[in-house]
C-alpha cells in the first residue's frame, strides 16, 4: 500500500496559518527570493522540466501554461489563483488554504516574477467566507513584512457558478459579469483577464511550486507517475470508514486511495462504486481499482483524476438514483450559453428521472448514450463535455443497475 | 443598517466590482433589494438588465427579500446519499415551512444548494454560511436555537 507523502500539505498542522512568521522560519518566501536571483526563463524552466501538470482537472503542464504569457508581451499581466472548489465531493482547495495560505501566494508571487505580471487575483468561491477571511489576512501580513516586493494580490468571491471553475468563465466572474464561458482560442495565457495575458492555475498548482524551486525539477520528476509527477490531494467522503483529506504520490492506485488510506468500505458493507474527480467524474467499479491514480492511466479506463473528489458507494447505494441526482445537477449548473449543454443537460435529467422512476425503456438508455457522446463532443466548455460521465460510465460498469429499473 | 448606496459606492471604483459589491450589500441585508440591483446599474454605469443579469446569475445572490436567517441544505450527490432529504424533512416540521419559503416572522428562510465543500461530514447545511456538518434529524433543534 502506498504511503502518505505530504508535499502540498507540508505545513499542515505544523504552523499557524496566520502567523506569516512561522511560515518564514519553515523556509517560506524563501523560493521567492531564489527564483527572483535567476532569470524567468531558468524558473519557467524549473517548474516546465519538473513536469508539474495543472491539479485543477485539465492535468496541462504548468510551466508550459506559464511559457506562453511570459513569451506575450504586454503593459500587464495576470496571475489568476483557481479558488473555486465547487465539485462536489472536494474540498481539497479548501484545506490548503486554510492551513498553509502562504504556500499559495507564495506560488503566485513566483509565477508573477516569471511571466512578468505585477497583479494577481485568488478567486475563491463565495461559499468559503471564512477562508476569504484568512486569505486576506495573510495578504495583509505577507504586504506588511514586505515579502511580496512589487507584487499585489487580491482576493474576489465567487458567487455559487459551479461553471466559473472553468478559467475563462473565472475570468469574466472577476471582470464582473454573468460567468460563461468565452470561445477558446485565444488562451488566457495570452488574452485573459481583461484581455491581457493571464496566468490561471489551481490552488494545488500554486501550493506546489514553491517547494519545487527550493528542492529542483528532478526532486518533483522523481515522485509518482513519471507522466503526472508529485503527489495529488484527495478528498474522501461517501461510504468510506476515513472520511478525510490525503496526499499521495500518483503512482498510487484507486484501491490504495479507497482501502488504503480510506480504510476500506465504512459499517462493513460491501464496496459498490466509486466515483473520482468530482460529480462529472467517472464511476469505477471494483474490477479497476488496481488502476493507478494518474491524470493518464485514469483517462485510460474512461474516468478522470479530475479534482481527487474520491466518492465511496456501499452495495446498499442505488447508483441509478445517484446519477439521476448529478443530473440534476448538470441541468442547474449549465449556464445556458451554448445550445447542446442547456438543452442537453435538461433532457438528460428528464431521461435519467424517467428511468429512476421505474418508467424507462431501453430506448431511453439507447437515447441518453447518444445524447450524451454527442454532448461530450459539441459542447463548448468542460462543464458540458464532461456532464455525460456518470451516465456513460454507470452505463458502460453497472449496466444491470439500470435494467433491473426498466419499466 | 449600512445604506446599500453607500456600499455599492465603496465598490464603484474597483475594476470588475460589481460581484464584491452585491456580496458586501448581502452580507448586509442578507438578500439583494431590487432597488440595489437599479443603484448598482446606475453606479457602475451599465444597463439594469446587465446589472441584474449578473445578479440572477449565480446561485449564492438573491434579489429579493429573505429571512434574516438563510438556511440551505446541500443536495450534492454526497450529502444526497447520506440523507439530505432526511434533513430537510426534519427543518420543515422544525420551522413549519417548505423549502424555499421564509417563515412569518421573517426569521428563518429554507434553500437548497449545491455542494459547500465540507464533504468530509455529509449531510451538510449551512447557516448564514456558517457550515455544520454530519446534521441528523436529532441535531436539528439543537443547531436551530442557537439563531432563534
Amino acid at each position: 500500500m502506498a504511503e502518505e507523502m505530504r508535499i502540498v500539505l507540508r505545513n499542515y498542522g505544523k504552523i499557524d496559518p496566520l502567523k506569516i512568521d512561522d511560515y518564514i522560519n519553515v523556509g517560506g518566501y524563501q523560493s521567492l527570493a531564489k527564483a527572483r536571483s535567476i532569470s524567468q526563463a531558468e524558473v519557467i524552466d524549473v517548474v516546465k522540466s519538473s513536469g508539474l501538470r495543472g491539479r485543477g482537472g485539465a492535468g496541462f503542464n504548468a510551466g508550459m501554461k506559464w511559457s506562453f504569457s511570459y513569451g506575450t508581451p504586454a503593459d500587464q499581466k495576470y496571475v489568476v489563483c483557481n479558488a473555486d472548489e465547487g465539485e462536489p465531493g472536494t474540498y481539497k482547495d479548501r484545506i490548503i488554504m486554510e492551513n498553509d495560505p502562504h504556500a499559495v501566494i507564495e506560488g503566485m508571487a513566483i509565477c508573477g516574477y516569471a511571466i512578468g505580471a505585477t497583479k494577481g487575483y485568488i478567486y475563491c468561491r463565495g461559499e468559503y467566507p471564512y477562508v476569504v477571511d484568512i486569505l486576506n489576512e495573510a495578504i495583509a501580513q505577507a504586504k506588511a513584512k514586505g515579502v511580496l516586493g512589487d507584487f499585489d494580490v487580491e482576493v474576489r468571491m465567487g458567487a455559487g457558478a459551479y461553471v466559473c471553475g472553468e478559467e475563462t468563465a473565472l475570468l469574466e466572474s472577476i471582470e464582473g459579469s454573468r460567468g460563461e464561458p468565452r470561445f477558446k482560442p485565444p488562451f488566457p495565457g495570452v488574452a485573459g483577464l481583461w484581455g491581457k495575458p493571464t496566468v490561471v492555475n489551481n490552488v494545488e498548482t500554486f501550493a506546489n511550486i514553491a517547494i519545487i524551486l527550493e528542492k529542483g525539477a528532478d526532486w518533483f520528476k522523481g515522485i509518482g507517475a513519471s507522466n503526472y509527477p508529485g503527489t495529488k490531494v484527495f478528498t474522501l467522503t461517501g461510504d468510506v470508514v476515513n472520511k478525510t483529506v490525503y496526499e499521495l504520490p500518483t503512482n498510487a492506485s484507486i484501491r490504495d486511495v479507497v482501502f488504503g488510506m480510506g480504510g476500506g468500505v465504512a459499517g462493513g458493507k460491501k464496496f459498490k462504486a466509486v466515483q473520482i474527480g468530482g460529480t462529472s467524474g467517472g464511476f469505477i467499479p471494483e474490477s479497476m481499482l488496481d488502476t493507478p491514480v494518474d491524470f493518464d492511466s485514469m483517462n485510460a479506463i474512461g474516468a478522470t483524476l479530475g479534482s481527487g473528489a474520491v466518492f465511496v458507494m456501499d452495495e446498499t447505494v442505488d447508483l441509478v438514483d445517484v446519477v439521476e441526482r448529478i443530473t440534476k445537477f448538470f441541468e442547474h449548473e449549465s449556464c445556458g450559453k451554448c445550445t447542446p449543454c442547456r438543452e442537453g443537460t435538461k433532457r438528460m435529467h428528464e431521461i435519467l428521472k424517467k428511468i429512476n422512476s421505474g418508467k424507462g425503456t431501453t430506448q431511453d438508455i439507447a437515447l441518453s448514450e447518444r445524447l450524451g457522446q454527442v454532448m461530450t463532443r459539441a459542447c463548448l466548455c468542460g462543464l458540458g463535455q464532461a456532464a455525460p460521465s456518470p451516465v456513460l460510465t454507470t452505463l458502460k460498469n453497472f449496466r444491470p443497475d439500470y435494467n433491473a429499473k426498466l419499466g | 443598517m449600512a445604506d446599500y448606496k453607500e456600499i455599492i459606492s465603496a465598490y464603484q471604483n474597483l475594476p470588475g466590482g460589481l460581484i464584491e459589491a452585491y456580496h458586501a450589500i448581502q452580507k448586509e441585508y442578507s438578500y439583494i433589494p431590487e432597488d440595489a440591483v437599479v443603484a448598482a446599474a446606475q453606479a457602475f454605469d451599465i444597463s439594469k438588465a446587465r446589472a441584474y443579469g449578473v445578479a440572477t446569475f449565480y446561485s449564492y445572490l438573491k434579489v429579493g427579500k429573505r429571512g434574516k436567517n438563510v438556511i440551505r441544505i446541500c443536495e450534492s450527490a454526497p450529502c444526497h446519499v447520506a440523507g439530505a432529504d432526511k434533513v430537510v424533512a426534519a427543518l420543515e416540521k422544525e420551522l413549519g415551512i417548505k423549502m424555499g419559503e421564509t417563515t412569518p416572522d421573517g426569521k428563518f428562510t429554507l434553500e437548497f444548494t449545491e455542494c459547500v465543500g465540507q464533504c468530509q461530514a455529509t449531510p451538510v447545511i449551512t447557516i448564514n454560511s456558517k457550515p455544520y456538518g454530519d446534521v441528523t434529524a436529532e441535531t436539528i433543534t439543537g443547531i436551530l436555537a442557537g439563531y432563534k
